[in-house]
């Protein structure tokens, strides 16, 4: 009967690079190489040659700053918006409506938005694909992984960055199915009045909830992340540039934080209201 | 003193490995780690056992040829190299666990050493200043202001140990890098090649399966010449210029 | 085994004749042998020597040097700037190095700085005035053309230096600074703080990394040299054995060079890297390199003592601090295992200030070593007893402290006395330092000529592997110059002169000399596995190394030298009968390395007392009791000691046996320089 199994050769050293195909019939064995892996550099070094710098590990690094940077004027810009809430009704409405109407009539209606809306996608991609090629790579870089690991140089909210940016992934579209998109009023009021929503939304305990949450997480991922950006852009090459980069991170993760956590506190507590 | 040591064994790069246990009696505090390592040694060839292959040369923290990950920090517990790590920053009854360096690009070569040729590769991609022997000008004919001189011996102090690869969650090798990048950086002489150096080896470093950097900073906790973060930034830095000099 | 050695020497009189008359107390342990000269060195004034050498020094045309191969052991100093030269040059060269990167060779250890005749602080420097000095430092047995030759391109290599990116100390208008160092009038020493050799190192091996990238070098790490390679009286190549697989390689090449460092290890103790050792110079030796003056080792004085019997290694620290440091003892035997901070002043003996009044603590490294070595035999020394005695001596600052206040202290030695109190767990700021000498250099090594090449045609030799420059005695801030000399600026230009004759014969793997080599080794290594005796290689190191320090250390006797030699007969014997050695030939065996090296230690150790013994002076490093002033100062003998002891082997090659050596004498004369007695009282 014929049969087909794989065997792994190895090289000089033993360690398996090309995987074989041995197929056992009536003829005899025959055998074809199947696979090859990329050989480790013990057993086979090679040196990089035409290396471009844009298809380094620092360029997709780069990108992640500049599209960081980009979120980070945009949550700035957002949380100014919510705090309008702190002005009622009528000026958080007005706000919302102007921001349609922005560069009209030279812009057409919404179109200052939707250029804001692509430019935000086109981030968002950017940067989830190059940290997700960047979290694989490390995973591949070290395969066998420590009994024992301690962490002595990193914060915490630097642990946080990968899971965390999942988390506020994950936020970021139930909320843009809350506010934009779905429209979605738990308590049956109207939609279409984005004061309402707002405070029907967070006089519901458990959306606010989460709401905190996503807050937390995403000021640890700015608190981290900010200073990155300052790092990867190459900012940082004094000890004091580095200190007032962690610290900059720090308020800023701080401000948001807080001005983003407030409008929902405030309104949860009675003091926003219809 | 008496210390119970759960040592990473591994014949060859192709065989699996796993943690073996181990009691030696009778340290003083007074002996380094490699060489109550040494005495354990001793022990185990006494009992017909294979003695733990471990790697150190110079064993006054300067060569960087040792490297052990003990009990989750390379180097141990102290900012210093394995070899200058002595016994009395560990007490009577510990439990130690020692593995080697851990990366991909860093393969076990046997029980506690590895494979660090990776470095090498990443200098020979543009780590040096491009000059001929008998072709240097007078040495007074280049000056180099203080500052700039005391930066690049700051960095220039890198040992190659690894230290920042086995800590880096991410097993990147950009503390390495970058401290080259900055030694040379920072003379006038390092300015000529300054571009296609960082493009260069950055590529190289990517090739040989290091990780990206994620700025965490776990490197420079465990840099045994304590390289400050900064030599990332200026790594980072130069490569941005490059990309804006169209390399 | 077949080859079990026959270490119990022929004492057989008929073939031994006196040699220097009646004082050569090495009668019936050597064959003396034909002088032998150094036919390379031209005549004439010796500040045109060089000159004259580098244009009658014949050229290899471009498009003929990647035709021609060169093998280099060793990545130091002298190994990494002649790979990287050569390379640059168009030479097909093979690096090798034992350690698992050319850059962790233990010229990286280096502290001090290196030398060079620059004459930038305008203080009266020059060229002459560092070869005087040198040999001067040398105690006038040292070669003085090479020497010459030496402080000659000494300037090229700070300029070399720079180029490359080494970040040298400099001043704030940005140029060079200088300081003095080891005793010598004039600021000639350039620094990278206290890591000259780690940056000289790292920038040869950015050049030679360079010529990786170029296709010109191949580099071979983690691969130990186990023999040479002799055809037709020509070295031709090396048996290596690549430490990972365990795999025994040939490597052919057209000439090969040794840059594998010096044996202080030979002691056990030392300074040197836990895998320096003298393999590569030994297996060259036995295959005919003569090997010179053996016995001068440089002990330093001021390194931390041995805390214990675990003791791997010792640990330098810099000379600078006996500039403010005060070396005392306890006058009282009983007060030694006192807290220091107890003993009142009355009960201190300064030793060096009572016996050297002007010069103190600043006497010269063995003149200070030996005086703690006579205080701790005295019974006076203090620290850890280690087997019932003390070996250390304080080295206080309380005074610099009071004097100079604890910042200034810290500033100019704040580096020092952290790594003093991280490997003592002792705070040098209250509580005195302990040092101890402990040997730090060689100045013997493989006999060369002008050229550098030994007495194997093919074989040249560079840095600390060979005897040339420093005589008995090398100058602080030397050895750095001495490698990149020979690597940089010397060996490149000579080796093309026997280059010139190339293309040489291809050899074939399957050459009966090959062969040989190749089996040697592998019967070697297959003994070592096979003793399967009780006693581990360590063992064996250790107690040899205890004979060397004890009989051919610091001072030297004839009764304790034929001791020695005794001892280290019976324990090669032994070693080869009762050593065990575990695990296998076919993968990473670090017992199976050492025993290797240890084997080759166990018969150089022997060469070193007879050397020693041959040599009824006291010079430089080498301190014959027998031969000293009434102040107990060292006294050299030039009408009977003014040569290079050239040893050949004459033992069974294919044995362990060593058989007595033949002594060669190379006169050393002296026409640019007049030989002096040196006093430092």
């Amino acid at each position: 009967m014929a049969r087909i199994t794989l065997e792994w050769e190895g090289d000089a050293r033993g360690i398996p690079h090309v995987l074989h195909a041995i197929g056992t019939g009536p003829g005899g064995d025959s055998v074809a190489t199947v696979a090859t892996q990329t050989p480790s550099p013990v057993t086979g070094p090679t040196l990089v040659a035409g290396a471009r710098a844009a298809r380094t590990t620092i360029y997709l690094k780069l990108l992640m700053a500049l599209s960081g940077l980009f979120f980070v004027g945009f949550v700035l810009t957002h949380m100014y918006g919510n705090l309008k809430a702190f002005a009622g009704h009528d000026a958080f409405n007005a706000y919302a409506e102007h921001i349609r109407t922005l560069g009209t009539p030279f812009l057409p209606y919404s179109g200052a938005l939707w250029i804001m809306r692509v430019l935000l996608i086109a981030s968002l991609v950017v940067h989830v694909a190059c940290a997700a090629a960047l979290w694989r790579r490390a995973k591949q870089a070290r395969t066998v992984r420590y009994q024992v690991k301690k962490h002595t140089g990193a914060i915490f909210a630097s642990r946080l960055m990968r899971w965390g940016g999942v988390t506020i992934l994950l936020f970021v579209i139930w909320h843009l199915l809350n506010f934009t998109i779905g429209k979605v009023n738990v308590q049956g009021g109207p939609t279409n009045d984005p004061y309402n929503l707002l405070v029907d939304t967070f006089d519901t305990w458990w959306l606010t909830l989460i709401y905190l949450v996503a807050m937390a997480m995403l000021g640890a991922h700015l608190h981290h992340g900010t200073w990155s950006a300052f790092q990867t852009l190459g900012l940082t090459g004094t000890a004091r540039a580095r200190t007032r980069a962690k610290r900059l991170a720090f308020v800023l993760a701080f401000v948001v934080t807080v001005g983003f956590s407030i409008v929902p506190i405030f309104v949860l507590a009675g003091v926003i209201s219809k | 003193m008496k210390v119970t040591l759960k040592i990473w064994r591994q014949p060859d790069a192709a065989s699996d490995g796993a943690m073996h246990t181990y009691e030696v009696d009778d340290v003083s505090e007074d002996m380094s780690f490699l060489e109550m390592l040494d005495v354990l040694n001793e022990q185990l060839n006494a009992r017909d056992e294979e003695p733990i292959a471990f790697d150190s040369d110079c064993r006054e923290g300067i060569c960087g040829m040792c490297g052990l990950m003990i009990n989750g920090e390379p180097h141990g517990p102290e900012v210093t190299t394995t070899c200058q790590l002595h016994m009395r920053s560990f007490k009577d009854g510990d439990e130690i666990v020692i593995e080697p360096w851990r990366a991909d690009a860093f393969p076990v070569v046997k029980d506690l050493c590895v494979d660090r040729g990776a470095f090498d590769r990443i200098i020979q991609q543009g780590g040096y200043i491009s000059v001929n022997t008998g072709a240097a000008p007078e040495a007074h004919s280049i000056q180099v202001p203080k500052e700039a001189a005391d930066r690049a011996f700051d960095v220039a102090t890198c040992i190659g140990c690894g230290a920042c690869v086995a800590a880096c969650p991410n097993g990147s090798a950009s503390l390495f890098m970058g401290a080259k990048i900055t030694h040379l950086g920072e003379l006038p002489q390092g300015q000529a090649e300054r571009d296609t150096r960082v493009v260069s080896m950055v590529a190289q470093h990517d090739h040989e399966g290091f990780g990206g950097c994620t700025n965490i900073g776990e490197c420079t906790a465990a840099c045994p010449k304590e390289i400050p973060l900064d030599v990332i930034s200026q790594l980072n830095k130069d490569l941005r210029t490059a990309l804006q000099h169209g390399h | 085994m077949t080859d079990m050695p026959d270490t119990t020497l022929t004492s057989d009189p008929s073939y031994h004749e006196p040699s220097a008359g009646e004082s050569d107390d090495a009668v019936g342990y050597y064959v003396p042998g034909d002088p032998i000269i150094d036919a390379k060195a031209p005549d004439g004034p010796i500040d045109e020597r060089w000159s004259t050498r580098k244009f009658e020094a014949r050229l290899v045309n471009p498009a003929n040097r990647r035709k021609l191969s060169i093998i280099i052991v060793g990545t130091g100093l002298a190994g990494a700037s002649a790979a990287a030269t050569l390379g640059e040059a168009g030479y097909v060269v093979k690096s090798f190095c034992y350690q698992d990167s050319p850059r962790r060779a233990h010229s990286i250890a280096a502290q001090g700085g290196i030398n060079a005749a620059k004459n930038y602080k305008e203080d009266g420097d020059s060229v002459h005035r560092l070869f005087y000095d040198t040999v001067k430092g040398g105690d006038y047995r040292s070669r003085e053309s090479n020497v010459y030759r030496l402080a000659e391109v000494s300037t090229n290599i700070i300029d070399q230096c720079v180029a490359q990116g080494v970040p040298f100390a400099r001043e704030y208008g940005g140029l060079l600074d200088n300081r003095s160092f080891g005793g010598v009038q004039v600021s000639r020493t350039f620094y990278a703080r206290g890591q000259t050799g780690q940056q000289l190192l790292i920038g040869a091996y950015q050049a030679l990394e360079r010529q990786v990238h170029a296709g010109t070098v191949t580099t071979y790490t983690r691969h130990e040299m186990l023999e040479l390679i002799v055809v037709d009286g020509k070295a031709r190549g090396i048996i290596a054995r690549d430490m990972v697989t365990g795999a025994i390689e040939t490597h052919l090449a057209d000439v090969v060079v040794l840059a594998s460092g010096g044996y202080g290890n030979v002691f056990y103790l030392s300074t040197n890297a836990m895998g320096s050792n003298v393999t590569a110079s030994w297996r060259a030796h036995r295959k005919g390199a003569y090997m010179a003056n053996p016995c001068y080792t440089q002990i330093h004085p001021t390194c931390i003592p041995v805390s214990g019997a675990h003791q791997s290694k010792l640990t330098l620290m810099s000379e600078s601090l006996r500039n403010d440091g005060r070396i005392w003892v306890p006058k009282k035997k009983e007060d030694c295992a006192k807290d220091p901070r107890d003993i009142p002043e009355a009960d201190r003996d300064y030793y060096l200030e009572r016996i050297y009044p002007s010069f103190g603590n600043l006497v010269p490294r063995d003149i200070a070593s030996r005086a703690a070595k006579y205080q701790c035999d005295d019974g006076r020394g203090v620290g850890p007893e280690v087997e019932g005695v003390r070996r250390g001596v304080y080295l206080d600052f309380a005074d610099a402290i009071a004097r100079l206040g604890r910042e200034a202290v810290e500033e100019k030695y704040g580096n020092l006395f952290d790594m003093y109190a991280r490997i003592t767990g002792e705070d040098p700021y209250v509580v005195p330092m302990r040092i101890y000498p402990a040997v730090h250099y060689v100045m013997g090594g493989l006999w060369v000529d002008y050229d550098l090449q030994s007495t194997i045609p093919g074989l040249f030799v560079t840095g600390e592997a060979n005897f040339s420059d420093h005589g008995a005695n090398r100058l602080g801030a030397s050895a750095l110059m001495q490698g990149l000399a020979d690597g940089y600026f010397v060996l490149p230009h000579t080796i093309r002169d026997y280059l010139a004759d190339g293309p040489f014969e291809t050899v074939a793997e399957d050459h009966p000399a090959v062969v040989e080599a190749r089996t040697a080794v592998e019967k070697r290594i297959e003994h070592f596995l096979t003793v399967n005796g009780t006693r581990s290689v360590d063992s064996y190191h250790r107690e040899l190394g205890n004979i060397m320090w004890e009989y051919c250390g610091m001072e030297r006797t004839e009764d304790g030298l034929r001791k020695a030699i005794d001892l280290i007969r019976t324990l090669r014997d032994d070693f080869h009968r009762n050593v065990k050695v575990l695990g296998s030939a076919d993968s990473l065996n670090q017992s199976l390395e050492k025993a290797g090296r240890v084997a080759d230690f166990l018969e150089l150790g022997e060469l070193m007392c007879i050397d020693a013994l041959n040599r009824r002076e006291s010079c430089g490093g080498h301190f014959r009791a027998e031969s000293q002033t009434e102040d107990g100062e060292a006294l050299r003998h030039d009408d009977l000691y003014a040569y290079v002891a050239a040893w050949e082997y004459a033992g069974d090659p294919d044995s362990d046996a060593m058989g007595a050596p033949v002594l060669h004498k190379e006169d050393l004369v002296y026409t640019a320089i007049e030989m002096k007695q040196r006093s430092y009282k």
